[in-house]
């Protein structure tokens, strides 16, 4: 076992510094060593996305990266994107367009789409799908995450939105 | 009075969702108790070997590691139970045990287990456990498995055939196809899948020594299911000596109904370290260790009339079990895929023939639809061959062959309960209409001239949902080894909230949301009053779980009812209360009041109050407004539709492009049809993902080539398509609410649509069928192969 090397880290505005296995990944430092479970592991391979986290401002699987990587970076977890009580637009997106339904791949599939809306705040449909590409989600076909994405996207342009409705 | 607004109907967004949303959901793995362990496994690399010797040495002194067990440690314990093996017919069932004793039978067989103080310490264990194997030939294919000569993997199971079973009649099938104008034979596979729900499986036990209780969170669709088989059949201790609890959980398609090994090692080795022990496997674990779906090799016959009449339809097919048999495989290709092969028509005759076979590869058990769709894809392949065969169009042959809605209740001579209700061609027609199918047909030979190759594909379908009376498919009947019944509770408490438990156990259905609905209306109080509690064995009383699209059909039933006994009660004390007759009484909007006085009423939290202080009740009457349900449904319930894909085809890179999906389905009356359409997509996603992408695949050595998801095609949002989605309603006859379920639809319709597009397409160049999935290489393949043979359109 490697000797464990000293990390400072940003999370969701709140500094941390431990000791911490030079193996560690930065989504178990996330989850084990801060108890931010809000990030999941759903694969072994970095298919899946489930992990997604923001990094210095960009979208990272965190099972791809060592917590020592981190060290000095400012990361947002899912914990940390609602500000002052309030959903951030894509969440609220997710909520209101049934975009999530056993919740395992949301926080990934969310923090992916935050990433998105920041580099192109109108993306067309093909763009959507083609942005998640890192994401898999086994449960709702990603037709209503598609259109969570575009009800935060307009939300954010501070066009007018409509909540929940059936389709047909 | 002011009317209540209506919930039910309403499409509402889920209850479920603001802890999710905000990364707070408590899955398995974010539980940690005090001085809890983690376990790793030693998995096999053969598929079929005999285990020589195991040295648990090097593993045992590594720091960090506390305890290295073999199955020969847990030997005090059974093998997992065979909970619904086929009906009828005599199994030769091999359960799994805790870990292998002696030989593994597939890539992944649990050998050892290491259990250490945190998660990469047991991990790095897992490598310095020494086993030695004696490799023996495997063999993977359910077809040659039975041949002579093949590696056998039981004893007890001659040509490794656990069980020979059939529905229908031999005689009359024999008799149609001899007979008959047309017959059409075709040799359908229809391939292994794996669930993949994006959580894996895992469990952390706890054990109290001072009380000898152990306590299971777990990824379970079925928590009461799973500390009944774990406490009688595999531990035989008291079912009151575990308490099982089911977090939030992470989508199981099926995979979370079984009972695994894992489960009993990780309760076993938390009784002997006295210490809570964590398992989770990892996603190549899920995939060589967790259960499979489908996999049938099916040699089919249809026989018929030059004029589009089916007469006649033989089915033989070889059914995967896998290495060991799972907790319900037995049930999935008899009584959920023979009884309902002849689909949606009115076949005079037909006969199935089912062998469950052993195989070198990971078990295999219900999938989403589990059987169903399998039928589905059977039938509606078959009746686009024998419509090109008669040179018909498939929507007219269908049409031709269609059970009548006079017909039902429809018995369809497999054996099936009576299917409740119907009305197939509307579905089918709104469907066609969605798709303007005259002017598809036109568009379709236009592009054909410019050689582009377009296609279409009709799929109608029928399923079982609603599973199911209990006297049908018990031990006598279809084999399944207890009742299928669901329990609810309702209680008003003191303060007018109302609580209920329920057996169902929601894993992103939405049950939550829905059964609110229906009890916020049924009981006049806000939405908000009504609080759903589930996944604790301590809380409801018993639950056979959410599976087999019953939650609502049999879960929801038994919370109406439960209600309607409330409100029975409600309006006994409100009587008492305003001096008046129990039976002048009426429970309407939240009130009860004397028939033609609504003036002078006692709302249901007075009566709740009233009933909860219990000063003054009417002579026999209890305190308390609190009443149970266990429901168990006279039928099934049988949704239906019609879904249609068209695609393209570019021969040039054998690439299927999805270009339109449309689906018409039918799931009786609507709680939330926000919830009901969710639903139908993620169903329709997971039938395209096994026409186009996924294949659980393993080599002649039983080598699983797609291990995890770098190589098994999980779809990305980009390789799906938008769904356009219709309705048509009839409410089931079979319970108070008129509703079906929908959590199976879409996945039981949808391959077909899709291959059946694909087919179609293809159809200028001589192409009759080809299996799933039909990526780019294979249809490529198979354009080749045409055009060699001097069969190309182009």
């Amino acid at each position: 076992m490697a000797e464990k090397v000293r990390i400072s880290v940003n999370v969701n505005g709140v500094q941390h510094e431990h000791e911490v296995e030079p193996r560690q990944l930065l989504v178990y430092y996330l989850r084990e060593t801060l108890g931010l479970t809000g990030t999941h592991v759903g694969c072994d391979t970095s298919q899946c996305g489930a992990c997604t986290v923001n990094v210095d401002g960009k979208a990272v699987k965190s099972c791809t990266m060592f917590a020592v990587q981190a060290d000095g970076s400012r990361v947002t977890t899912i914990e940390g994107l609602a500000k002052d009580g309030n959903y951030h637009p894509v969440q609220e997106g997710f909520w209101e367009k049934h975009g999530l339904q056993c919740g395992f791949c949301t926080p990934g599939m969310i923090m992916a789409a935050v990433d998105l809306l920041n580099k192109n705040p109108n993306p067309s449909e093909g763009e959507i799908r083609h942005a998640l590409e890192g994401n898999l989600c086994r449960c709702t076909g990603y037709q209503n995450i598609v259109l969570a994405i575009q009800y935060a996207a307009a939300k954010l342009r501070g066009e007018p939105v409509t909540g929940a409705v059936a389709d047909d | 009075m002011a009317d209540v607004t209506k919930m039910v109907g309403k499409a509402i967004k889920r209850r479920e969702d603001p802890k999710l949303i905000q990364g707070r959901g408590t899955f398995l793995d974010d539980i940690k108790l005090p001085g809890m362990l983690h376990a790793a496994v030693v998995r096999s690399p053969y598929a079929h070997a005999r285990i020589k010797r195991i040295d648990v040495s090097r593993a045992l002194a590594y720091p960090g590691v506390v305890a290295v067990f073999t199955g020969e440690d847990m030997m005090d314990i059974n093998p997992m139970p065979a909970a619904w093996q086929a009906g009828g017919v005599k199994s030769n069932a091999v359960t799994p045990r805790a870990l292998a004793v002696g030989k593994v039978t597939h890539v992944g067989d649990g050998v050892a287990l290491v259990v250490a103080e945190d998660r990469y310490t047991a991990r790095d264990a897992v490598d310095l456990v020494e086993v030695e194997y004696e490799p023996l030939p495997a063999v993977v294919d359910a077809r040659k498995a039975t041949e002579p000569g093949a590696p056998l993997l039981h004893e007890v199971a001659p040509n490794n055939i656990c069980m020979e079973w059939e529905c229908g009649s031999k005689e009359k099938a024999d008799a149609a196809i001899a007979g008959a104008e047309v017959v059409v034979k075709e040799e359908i596979i229809n391939q292994r899948l794996i669930p993949t729900p994006m959580e894996t499986r895992g469990c952390v036990a706890r054990y109290d020594v001072a009380t000898g209780e152990f306590t299971l969170w777990m990824t379970s669709q079925a928590p009461h299911v799973h500390r009944l088989l774990l406490t009688a059949f595999v531990f035989g201790i008291p079912e009151t000596k575990l308490r099982c609890i089911a977090p939030n959980v992470g989508g199981g398609f099926g995979q979370k109904i079984f009972c695994y090994a894992d489960y009993a090692f990780t309760m076993w080795a938390a009784r002997k370290l006295g210490r809570p022990v964590k398992y989770v496997e990892d996603r190549s674990e899920n995939y060589k260790a967790s259960t499979h779906g489908r996999d049938h090799v099916t040699e089919v016959e249809i026989a018929g009339t030059r004029d589009g009449k089916v007469t006649g339809l033989r089915v033989k097919t070889w059914a995967n079990l896998g290495g060991y048999f799972s907790t319900i495989a037995g049930g999935i290709p008899t009584t959920l895929y023979g009884r309902i092969t002849t689909g949606v028509y009115k076949i005079p005759a037909a006969h199935v023939k089912v062998w469950g076979v052993y195989t070198n590869t990971a078990m295999v058990d219900a999938y989403r639809g589990a059987g169903r769709p399998e039928a589905s894809y059977l039938i509606e392949r078959m009746m686009d061959r024998f419509a090109a065969e008669i040179g018909m169009d498939p929507a007219e042959v269908r049409r031709r062959n269609f059970i009548q809605p006079q017909d039902f209740p429809y018995d369809n001579g497999l054996g099936m309960l009576p299917y409740d209700s119907g009305n197939y061609e509307p579905a089918l027609n709104k469907a066609l209409q969605m798709v303007d199918y005259e002017n598809f047909r036109k568009e379709q030979a236009e592009a054909r001239k410019q050689g582009r190759y377009l296609g279409l594909g009709i799929s109608s379908y029928v399923e079982i949902c609603g599973v199911a009376p209990s006297a049908w498919i018990g031990a006598v009947g279809q084999g399944w080894g207890a009742g299928l019944f669901e329990s609810a509770n309702v209680r008003v408490h003191l303060t007018g909230k109302v609580v209920v438990t329920t057996g169902s156990l929601p894993h992103g259905q939405g049950v939550e949301t829905t059964f609110a609905q229906i009890v916020a209306d049924e009981l006049g109080v806000p939405y908000e009053d009504v609080t759903i509690e589930w996944g604790d064995t301590l809380a409801a009383p018993f639950g056979y779980g959410t599976y087999g699209s019953r939650s609502l059909a049999v879960g929801g039933t038994a919370v109406h009812k439960s209600v309607q006994k409330i409100k029975e009660k409600a309006k006994i004390i409100a009587a008492h209360m305003l001096e008046a007759a129990p039976e002048d009484m009426v429970f309407e909007n939240g009130k009860a009041y004397v028939k033609g006085s609504p003036d002078k009423a006692k709302t249901l939290a007075e009566v709740a109050l009233q009933a909860s202080l219990a000063y003054s009740l009417p002579s026999g009457v209890e305190p308390f407004l609190d009443e149970t349900t266990y429901y168990d449904p006279p039928n099934c319930t049988f949704p239906f539709g019609t879904h249609i894909a068209i695609v393209e085809v570019d021969t040039d890179t054998g690439k299927v492009d999805l270009k339109r999906y449309v689906a018409v389905d039918d799931v009786g009356n609507i709680i939330n049809p926000l919830i009901v359409e969710g639903q139908l997509h993620g169903g329709i996603a997971q039938g395209v993902a096994q026409a186009l992408y996924e294949h659980g695949y393993y080599d002649e050595d039983g080598e699983l080539r797609s291990s995890n998801l770098l190589e098994y095609a999980v779809p990305t949002a980009a390789m799906l398509p938008r769904y356009e989605l219709g309705h048509t309603v009839t409410p089931s006859p079979v319970n108070p609410m008129g509703v079906k379920g929908a959590g199976e639809a879409g996945t039981i319709a949808s391959a077909q649509a899709v291959m059946n597009a694909v087919i179609d397409a293809l159809s200028p160049f001589g192409i009759k069928h080809l299996q799933m999935p039909a990526t780019p290489e294979k249809v490529w393949r198979a354009i080749q192969n045409s055009r060699q043979m001097g069969q190309a359109a182009d």
